[in-house]
């Protein structure tokens, strides 16, 4: 995509959400010519951020049955069936197939989450009759076991950051393809503490580990050698997102300052 | 046929197929007409939208067999969330590439088919009636690419569950059009699994924006052969207020009104009485004269 008009420096420095969406858009990295499915706001313009800067290879959706040419702007509706806007189409039916088929990165949410990274979509409480229910299991499962998976969670919380999950639906690192990152509102975790389990990698700019650990429900894994601060959007990215991807903002109601 | 003519040939205890994908063409006429006719104790298979909460809210349902129920735009439906957390209905909770499979092993009379989704998660814990099966074959003849030397050493076949056959006695799908002998034509983006729960079910109703002499488009657009199915119904924005490309999107603001009204007794019924309560007719005139 040629982002149209003259471009100008973004005269203000990156806010909460746009570190989230490059920290979204990192996890692509690497991967090559696979699907960048995402859920969520700051993950979709992660996805369509990466691939129109460090990763061009990605195929990326209209949110719908089409694989855009380019990335399109989120909220702006897509072309009808087979214009310009598409390069592919990929139904639900098809979306499953390449589910198992595993030429997709995936990145879900999550209600909870713990520390051997199995996360809960389904339902709060006993399953036989829940408290809360959600969405139900979803693609959770057979996204985790033939998936590279990552999460993005917009609140990092101990409702989210629990001890255990009411339900399985995504499954543990040490069962899954390949659980690689999770990015939340306050940083960047993996799956490389002691034995696949949760590790500090990253803090956004202003947060501290003592406000990572109080808001997870269970002793997270921080590396003695020190925590890094979460990379800095270039300014590039930051006039891509702003001005191509993200004109409506939307982003800024995910996850707010 | 009429929406009253097809509920009418469904009978009580019954296990209904219902096309769609969310809240995306979904044959809401004839769920609407299901609503007002005296069939009970529903098992209902679908990837859920505002049918299976609908039809949840008319105490129709014995049992829900869905991979997830969602408004799409509204992440939850509130009346399959009230019958839930009541204890009021049995649910079936799969993976939706487990629930595919379910609806294929059906469509092809197979007993089951094999697939690495649900193992290690809760979906067979809270199936315990699910099997797994070992894969008589190495595990590398099922992955694309070459195999190393340490796996062919290592290979002893996977351990995969086997996804039973998802029959139904009758499914109900909305197609943008439909001939009067019952084939039937999509014109939107996705044919979600529609073809499936018709080759999944003894008995498929058709209900179609617009009955038509012949048909427009390319032959790939028709979805469905009327050797699967049993009844047409035209129904004009049969699929309201899910999504029916391209004749029409969501009506987003009557889906916040029915999610709204669930949480007030006193609206719902307002709105039941105004919407539901009425042949469908009235229902199209209400919607279009608010």
């Amino acid at each position: 995509m040629t982002p149209s008009g003259p471009w100008t420096p973004p005269s203000t420095p990156a806010t909460r959400a746009e570190m989230c969406v490059t920290a979204c858009a990192d996890a692509w990295r690497g991967d090559g010519e696979v699907l960048a499915a995402a859920m969520g706001t700051c993950s979709t313009l992660g996805a369509r951020l990466a691939r129109l800067t460090f990763a061009p290879g990605l195929l990326t959706t209209d949110g719908g049955a089409l694989l855009s040419r380019d990335p399109l702007p989120l909220g702006r509706p897509a072309g009808p069936a087979a214009d310009a806007t598409a390069e592919g189409w990929l139904p639900f039916r098809d979306h499953l197939w390449l589910v198992l088929h595993g030429r997709r990165h995936v990145m879900m949410g999550a209600a909870q989450l713990d520390r051997h990274g199995r996360s809960n979509i389904s339902c709060i409480g006993d399953w036989s009759q829940p408290t809360a229910q959600l969405l139900g299991a979803r693609g959770a499962p057979g996204n985790t076991i033939r998936n590279t998976t990552s999460y993005w969670i917009p609140r990092h919380t101990r409702r989210v950051f629990v001890d255990r999950v009411d339900m399985v639906s995504g499954v543990a690192a040490t069962d899954a393809h390949d659980l690689r990152r999770v990015v939340t509102d306050l940083g960047v975790l993996d799956f490389d503490g002691p034995g696949r389990t949760l590790r500090l990698v990253s803090l956004h700019p202003g947060v501290t580990v003592e406000e990572v650990c109080d808001n997870t429900g269970f002793d997270l894994h921080v590396p003695g050698d020190g925590v890094r601060t979460t990379r800095h959007p270039t300014e590039r990215e930051l006039h891509l997102l702003r001005d191509v991807l993200d004109p409506d903002g939307l982003r800024a109601r995910e996850v707010a300052e | 046929m009429s929406p009253e003519g097809i509920a009418a040939s469904l009978s009580d205890g019954m296990t209904i197929g219902i096309g769609g994908w969310g809240s995306r063409r979904k044959p809401m006429a004839l769920v609407r007409a299901i609503c007002r006719s005296p069939v009970r104790d529903l098992t209902v298979v679908s990837c859920g939208g505002p049918d299976v909460g609908l039809l949840c809210a008319y105490g129709k349902v014995r049992h829900v067999v869905a991979p997830f129920v969602t408004l799409d735009t509204m992440p939850l439906d509130p009346w399959f969330r009230t019958a839930r957390q009541r204890g009021d209905i049995g649910f079936t909770e799969y993976d939706e590439g487990m629930f595919m499979f379910g609806l294929l092993a059906a469509a092809h009379g197979l007993p089951f088919l094999p697939t690495p989704a649900g193992m290690a998660s809760d979906v067979l814990r809270v199936n315990p009636g699910l099997r797994t099966i070992r894969s008589p074959y190495p595990t590398s003849a099922s992955r694309p690419g070459p195999i190393s030397a340490q796996e062919e050493e290592q290979d002893t076949g996977e351990e995969l569950v086997a996804m039973p056959p998802l029959r139904l006695d009758a499914a109900l799908v909305h197609m943008n059009r439909a001939d009067a002998r019952g084939n039937g034509q999509y014109l939107g983006p996705d044919p979600y699994l529609d073809d499936l729960f018709a080759k999944a079910a003894r008995h498929c109703y058709l209900s179609c924006e617009r009955l038509v002499e012949a048909f427009e488009g390319p032959v790939q657009s028709l979805l469905i052969s009327r050797m699967m199915v049993a009844g047409v119904a035209e129904t004009p924005n049969g699929g309201h207020f899910t999504t029916c490309e391209p004749d029409y999107g969501r009506d987003e603001p009557f889906q916040r009104r029915y999610a709204a009204a669930a949480s007030d007794p006193a609206e719902w019924r307002r709105f039941r009485s105004r919407y539901l309560d009425v042949d469908e007719g009235s229902y199209q005139r209400e919607v279009s004269q608010r």
